[in-house]
């Protein structure tokens, strides 16, 4: 039955000698494996050979210090707003007294979120930022893990280090209770 | 021909012959992922050892710890030694390949080779037809449907290409008159001349052996006794461990042993150009003794040889990934309506050729 008028009758020559031999087939295609035989090789050895980025690579996430090495985050949540895999979620605090080398304004985030499993690096985060604190490094990647949870990334993972001591006790994810507990630790000190 | 001691030095090159075949057929394993990976734009193995050379060494750690498994209803004592029928035979017909020729050191002479025997070819040809029941043992031993068909395909597939395998090999007798291989190796020399290898003489006889020397075994092409999409994997579907590993490793050990048969019948086997010629000038120019420049010789023969054969194995490993699988009647059609005439056709003319006195 024809349903169109599309149907187009195939022709099918009969083959050459030279294609019914099947031997210069056989040896064009013997010559093309070996051409790529000696050709660069498309592959690299991964771990110790890196490719190089191309510019507009948009890599792992970081949150900047400024020059005094205060974070400049200020938990405005416009990157959570510009993010359209919403991959973001933060916690903002009030800065208390104390804490002015810490955080650059009185707003600060606690909690600093990133979904890796979620996030498309697509930038607009870096774009939306009028603090400058969120930035997409152009030189690294969101590494492999085996757990889900592993992925997603805390302050103690984005937030530039100053050094590994402070970080070691300002950079914890931290819910706002934990942080209210930490600050008169850190008050006290 | 030369009496033989039974055991003594020679017993050392037996396990030397041995030893080699089995250390070749190792590294092919190698060989062949890392040419595979070259033919493929890849870098292939390289985190075992330098450059992965240690990876067999890692493949049989691998393959000796994976679990040992029998299917259900196995017939157990054949579901094992099948695969140890396959390398069996294909260890025993590497035993009469000349790897050299005989080197003399005072009155003691060293074949290079396994065992001299004057029915050397019929030997090679007897075992290699054996290794079919390996894989049909195997395949009927899984209790297995898909491997059944598998080994019944390996069965029928094999014995096709042996009848054209053994009729191209007619002609190659027909020129020497011997079965013995060192025989036909030496008559492949000829003094101030070095075309005289069977490969000028048999140019048709040398296509159609080497098409039939893939069937045997079982490479791609011919590698239907294997087969993913329609048996799930083929004789040895059931598999598992050092079973499948036997399988796998007498598939190189047969490469090996079918480039070693190639090179010595239309390669002209320990013979290279001007021996004769460097054997000379080595005996009036620099003074050697005879005996020990002929011993240089033989030397070098065998490092030719074994180039010979690492060039046929590259160049089963080339074909394999270049070319795809046959269809199952393509397989058998170009078997029995292309090859078998043809060599009859080979027979026919090498005989005529010989009556009109051209070779």
């Amino acid at each position: 039955m024809q349903l169109t008028n599309r149907a187009k009758v195939l022709e099918k020559k009969p083959m050459t000698l030279a294609e019914r031999a099947y031997l210069p087939a056989i040896f064009q295609g013997l010559s093309i494996t070996m051409r790529h035989f000696f050709m660069k090789k498309a592959t690299v050895r991964y771990p110790e050979e890196v490719r190089p980025f191309s510019n507009t690579f948009r890599g792992l996430h970081v949150l900047k210090r400024d020059e005094q090495g205060r974070e400049r985050c200020t938990a405005c949540g416009l990157c959570a707003v510009a993010c359209p895999a919403e991959a973001i979620t933060m916690v903002a605090g009030e800065r208390k007294k104390g804490e002015e080398g810490l955080y650059r304004e009185e707003k600060y985030a606690i909690s600093y979120e990133i979904n890796m499993l979620r996030c498309i690096f697509c930038g607009l985060c870096e774009e939306a930022c009028p603090k400058a604190a969120v930035y997409l490094q152009p030189d690294k990647m969101a590494p492999p893990r085996y757990e889900r949870d592993e992925f997603i990334y805390g302050k103690d993972r984005l937030v530039e280090a100053v050094s590994p001591d402070e970080r070691s006790v300002r950079g914890i994810q931290l819910t706002p209770d934990q942080a209210t507990t930490l600050r008169g630790k850190l008050q006290q000190a | 021909m030369i009496e033989l001691p039974a055991l003594g030095w020679q017993s050392i090159v037996i396990f030397v012959v041995f030893a080699l075949s089995l250390l070749i057929a190792t590294y092919c394993t190698y060989a062949e992922r890392v040419i595979a990976a070259f033919l493929q734009d890849r870098v292939g193995p390289d985190r075992a050892g330098p450059y992965g050379l240690a990876q067999p060494l890692a493949d049989a750690v691998k393959m000796f710890t994976k679990e040992e498994f029998f299917p259900g209803g196995a017939n157990k004592a054949l579901f094992v030694f099948g695969p140890c029928l396959a390398m069996i035979t294909a260890l025993m017909s590497s035993a009469v390949i000349p790897f050299g020729n005989i080197m003399n050191f005072g009155n003691n002479l060293f074949f290079l080779q396994g065992i001299e025997v004057n029915i050397g070819m019929l030997w090679v040809f007897g075992v290699v037809s054996l290794g079919v029941y390996g894989v049909m043992i195997g395949g009927w031993a899984s209790n297995n449907k898909f491997s059944l068909l598998g080994a019944i395909r390996a069965a029928s597939q094999n014995i096709s290409y042996e009848l054209a395998m053994g009729m191209a090999l007619i002609a190659v007798l027909m020129i020497s008159g011997t079965l013995s291989l060192r025989e036909i190796t030496l008559q492949q020399s000829v003094a101030g001349e070095w075309h005289a290898w069977n490969i000028v003489k048999q140019p048709l006889g040398f296509i159609i052996f080497l098409v039939c020397a893939f069937a045997e075994t079982n490479r791609t092409p011919f590698d239907l006794p294997e087969c993913e999409t329609e048996l799930v994997g083929g004789y040895h579907t059931e598999y598992s461990s050092m079973k499948l590993g036997l399988y796998l490793f007498s598939e190189y050990v047969n490469i090996f042993v079918v480039s070693a048969v190639m090179s010595v019948l239309y390669f002209g086997g320990f013979n290279f150009p001007f021996q004769y010629e460097l054997r000379d000038w080595f005996v009036s120019n620099q003074g050697w003794e005879l005996a020990s420049a002929q011993n240089l010789i033989t030397l070098l023969g065998t490092v030719g040889l074994f180039l010979k054969i690492f060039a046929f194995i590259f160049f089963f490993m080339w074909i394999r990934w270049t070319l795809p699988r046959f269809r199952y009647d393509q397989l058998m059609r170009l078997g029995w309506t292309i090859l078998i005439p043809l060599a009859v056709f080979n027979i026919v003319l090498t005989g005529g050729l010989i009556l009109a006195g051209v070779i």
